[in-house]
């Protein structure tokens, strides 16, 4: 029998407001333990919440941006449960009237565009943190990162592999870095993802038992834990068991998913509207005011790098993957008047290789729109051809300077002048008269070996076209 | 000097016959010499007080005084008091020192009055009795065999003794007006959203109000206008300026003012005498200009199982908190965390405390939820719905504050339901968000009771009005117990 997996994803993004979502507490990463927990975060008595009118804008324009209902009522609801690091033994989140209902992304798979739809996002305050290793035969609890605003992205179960579900992912991550209302930060747990995965036989409607992996913190463990869950499942069911539907973890150092506790024996939450909260009311004023500040999304980036710049489909993706990276892009090709395709091969090229070699992002890139720019004009003007062009940047990599001192320095300008290019070529020929000779006789491959020899003589400057031309016309 | 009113201590100091020096040592005196007898004060903070007292007469003589500066207050201990013990009458609170002020308690030292200390109360205001605090009952002065009313007993009691002219109290359901009404005190519970809840310890988050209680409705009104106003801290405080009800206001024409009797007020189950003072509370309002109309609030016997469903609910979440992870009451040697939170919980939550949070927790669990706690949401609309039509044909709605006058100590502490009927005519106001108070309308064998004005939604002004009107005529607000006469 044939298998199809049915995924949905809950995404928690974290919002990169000021202060929490109900209280005047900073949301800054990294912080010693408790130093950024108020009276409010600590769950004083008395104290009561106030919500952040920051972290509802950015919630309109998630909404937007997915091209969902905005809700113009919505509420909080009490998510009641003990555990030490959920100061109020509550969390507040929106229940049964979320702020954004009924969304989309579009999402490029290898053969075409996928609508994953989204059911709904919601904001919800982030519990602390236990920590559980630190302190020797105790637990600490830090509860700097209580009340930090979240929302929760709910898709349908539309998903129908563990790579789309990547896809999704990223096209999600680009999306909230895009608005500006997320660092994207994995590691940090800025961007945490819960994947509902069941299976059923190909052709069935009907959906299989579920299971919920909690919290892969990266998108390749979100590829892996589905992939482990999709055949663990497909084995047991093959084998005439069945599956159960419980909360299970993975575990990247063995790449295996474990149950965590069975939903049989969950919490009752007691879901009740928060008294302390008013309904939350959105105006058709607030939502245009939004709609207003909103950037150019992936999608449309996507389109118009096509259509303006002439790039290709793959290479238009790539660059509109971070926002970061196509701005870069457009500075580039802006300052420097070099044809795009050039400028497109050289940022996702040359510079992300070595933005990945050092695990940087293009935010952090040693070299700067200008400088890049500086290094294109050159290539562009034939100052240097391509080859030349990775060694001065790799000296611009290296600190050496900008692109023209490091061409001065080095002696690197291009030979374009054709009788130059012509004593070389005709030296080469002379000196190598044998291979000439074969070369005649039809060993065409050896036509590399005058080029490769022009190259040495000229420590590669010269320029390659006029190398070519000028030994295809002497060797014919 | 004790004796004096709010508005009579507010003159003498004005006048310089007074200082607040003064007057803030001869009440912390009175305080240490009689409160054994009473047991109304969790808290005495002499010291911090005589240090406000010396501030504002400082301030008075830098003629920068209102008309509360440098006057005394009680506040009941729901309030958060920075660097001062706030318990609620808990054991689980027993150890904790707020790290900061309630919006109230900042209000009133703005006011410039002076804290002589905080109220014993029902722990966490859930009791009509004042017996279920961790500090032990409060007593009546008017008989000291009796209770003072609850949950703000301590309030009431050192009001009634003359501890101190006004004290703060808080009112879920009926807390503020049923123990004034025993303790031949006027005390107001204002709309919904009037006052601030920020950092008044939560019962029941939409029902909790704070309010004033003092020996006269004036005396009310001048600290309720301290009291109101927007807080950007409580998202639930309604965007209103702060009251200023000042003697115009209180002397508003009363003739054709329409007064409501609510017939499911007036059953059998209600004490005989107390409907013959309240008959003549109205004959009185009658005299005084205003027309007596019978109005019906047809859904008024559903009003207490309704609350105990709806305060429960939001008390047991509300109570949550109280873990003994970060502050409170811890037990000791936890062996693990289920143990943490069982035994500090068990041990730091009296009997009472602990019967809500578990019929809170059960009307909220799933599958009761909407049998429950939707259906009692359902019935307290038709109760707000039964006021906004009754408001339709009067302006003012009167009734007895309570069924009957004080119980004997213990008497219904081993019936709860008993107990939970105390509170039959105040809780409709609360379950309505309506403005109520209570004022002195007489004796019944000795013991005080009140009275009960509902008003429209804000009309706390016009509710107050009518009560000062009433005191103009009358008496029974001067009354004092014979405690205060032997010591």
């Amino acid at each position: 029998m044939e298998w199809e997996a049915v995924i949905g994803l809950e995404v928690h993004v974290q919002l990169t407001t000021e202060s929490k979502l109900f209280s005047g507490a900073s949301t800054r990463y990294g912080a010693l333990p408790n130093t950024q927990a108020c009276a409010l975060d600590l769950a004083m008595p008395g104290t009561l919440p106030v919500l952040n009118e920051a972290a509802v804008a950015m919630a309109i324009k998630l909404g937007l941006a997915i091209h969902g209902q905005i809700a113009r009522t919505s509420s909080f609801a009490r998510k009641n449960y003990f555990y030490p690091d959920l100061p109020k033994g509550y969390q507040i989140s929106q229940y049964d009237e979320p702020v954004v209902k009924e969304g989309y992304l579009d999402v490029a798979l290898a053969d075409g565009i996928k609508r994953i739809h989204i059911t709904r996002a919601h904001l919800e305050e982030d519990a602390g943190k236990s920590l559980h290793e630190d302190i020797k035969g105790m637990s600490g609890i830090d509860l700097n990162r209580a009340g930090t605003p979240l929302i929760e992205i709910v898709s349908e179960p539309d998903i129908r592999s563990a790579d789309e579900a990547v896809r999704y992912l990223k096209a999600l991550h680009a999306l909230v870095r895009y608005l500006g209302i997320c660092d994207g930060n994995m590691q940090e747990g800025s961007f945490r993802c819960d994947a509902n995965v069941s299976v059923r036989p190909k052709g069935t409607t009907t959906f299989g038992t579920r299971t919920e992996t909690k919290n892969v913190n990266s998108f390749r463990y979100v590829e892996k834990a589905i992939l482990y869950e999709i055949e663990r499942q497909t084995n047991l069911l093959a084998e005439g068991g069945t599956v159960t539907q419980e909360t299970r973890l993975y575990d990247p150092s063995t790449n295996t998913t474990r149950p965590m506790r069975s939903k049989e024996s969950a919490n009752d939450y007691r879901y009740f509207p928060d008294p302390d909260l008013l309904t939350l009311r959105i105006s058709d004023a607030w939502i245009d005011a939004m709609k207003a500040e909103l950037p150019e999304l992936p999608a449309a980036k996507q389109q118009r790098f096509q259509e303006n710049y002439g790039l290709s489909a793959y290479d238009a993706t790539v660059l509109v993957g971070s926002k970061e990276l196509a701005d870069f892009f457009e500075a580039v090709v802006s300052l420097s008047q070099a044809p795009a395709k050039l400028v497109s091969n050289w940022v996702t090229g040359e510079l992300a290789a070595a933005l990945n070699r050092d695990n940087k992002d293009i935010a952090e890139s040693p070299i700067s729109t200008n400088s890049m720019a500086g290094l294109l004009k050159r290539i562009h003007d034939q100052t240097i051809s391509g080859k030349i062009a990775k060694t001065v940047f790799e000296a611009m990599l290296a600190g050496e300077g900008e692109a023209d001192t490091i061409i001065q320095a080095k002696g690197l300008v291009q030979i374009t002048d054709i009788e130059s290019i012509a004593k070389i070529v005709d030296k080469v020929l002379l000196e190598n008269q044998a291979q000439v000779d074969a070369y005649r006789a039809g060993k065409t491959q050896l036509f590399g070996f005058f080029v490769g020899q022009v190259m040495k003589q000229t420590q590669g400057k010269a320029n390659p076209e006029q190398v070519n031309a000028l030994l295809s016309e002497r060797l014919t | 000097m004790h004796d004096l009113s709010l508005s009579q201590l507010s003159l003498e100091l004005e006048q310089g016959h007074l200082s607040s020096y003064e007057l803030t040592e001869h009440l912390l005196k009175r305080i240490a010499a009689h409160d054994s007898q009473l047991n109304s004060m969790i808290t005495v903070t002499a010291t911090q007080a005589l240090a406000a007292a010396k501030q504002a007469d400082s301030l008075r003589k830098q003629n920068q005084a209102n008309a509360l500066t440098g006057i005394p207050y009680i506040h009941k201990d729901i309030f958060c008091t920075q660097d001062v013990l706030t318990s609620c009458g808990s054991k689980i609170l027993e150890n904790f020192i707020s790290p900061y002020d309630a919006t109230v308690t900042q209000q009133l030292k703005q006011a410039g009055m002076v804290m002589l200390g905080k109220a014993n109360m029902d722990e966490f205001a859930m009791g009509s009795s004042n017996e279920n605090s961790h500090y032990g009952p409060v007593k009546n002065p008017w008989q000291l065999d009796y209770v003072p009313g609850g949950s703000s007993g301590g309030s009431a009691a050192a009001i009634a003794a003359q501890f101190a002219p006004v004290a703060t109290g808080s009112d879920t359901g009926g807390s503020i007006r049923q123990p004034a009404a025993f303790t031949n005190l006027t005390g107001i519970k204002p709309s919904y959203g009037r006052v601030s809840r920020y950092g008044m310890v939560a019962f029941a988050s939409s029902l909790d109000q704070g309010g004033p209680m003092a020996r006269s409705a004036e005396d009310c009104a001048m600290m309720l206008n301290a009291m109101s106003g927007h807080d950007p801290l409580d998202s639930t405080s309604l965007p209103l300026a702060p009251l200023t009800i000042g003697k115009a206001d209180l002397h508003q024409p009363l003739k054709g003012l329409r007064v409501g009797l609510p017939k499911e007020y007036f059953t059998d189950s209600l004490n005989t005498e107390m409907r013959d003072r309240i008959e003549a509370a109205a004959k009185t309002l009658e005299a005084l200009g205003c027309d007596i109309v019978n109005i019906s609030l047809p859904h008024s016997h559903l009003a207490v199982s309704v609350y105990y469903v709806v305060a429960p609910a939001e008390a047991s979440s509300n109570l949550a908190r109280y873990d003994g992870v970060r502050y409170g009451y811890r037990c000791e040697n936890p062996v693990d965390l289920q143990d943490l939170y069982l035994r500090s919980r068990s041990e730091g939550f009296g009997v009472e405390v602990k019967r809500r949070i578990m019929v809170g927790t059960f009307v909220l669990s799933s599958g009761y939820y909407d049998a429950y706690y939707l259906q009692a949401q359902k019935v307290r609309q038709l109760i707000r719905n039964d006021f906004l039509d009754a408001f339709k044909q009067v302006d003012v709605i009167l009734s007895p504050t309570t069924p009957q006058p004080a119980f004997k100590l213990g008497e219904r502490m081993a019936d709860p339901i008993q107990m939970y009927l105390a509170d039959l005519y105040t809780i409709p106001a609360n379950l309505a968000g309506l403005p109520a108070l209570s004022a002195p309308a007489g004796f019944i064998n000795g013991l005080p009771v009140g009275f009960q004005l509902i008003g429209k939604d804000l009309e706390e002004a016009k509710i107050l009005a009518v009560a000062h009107q009433y005191q103009q005529v009358t008496n029974w607000h001067l009354q004092q117990p014979a405690f205060n006469t032997i010591v």
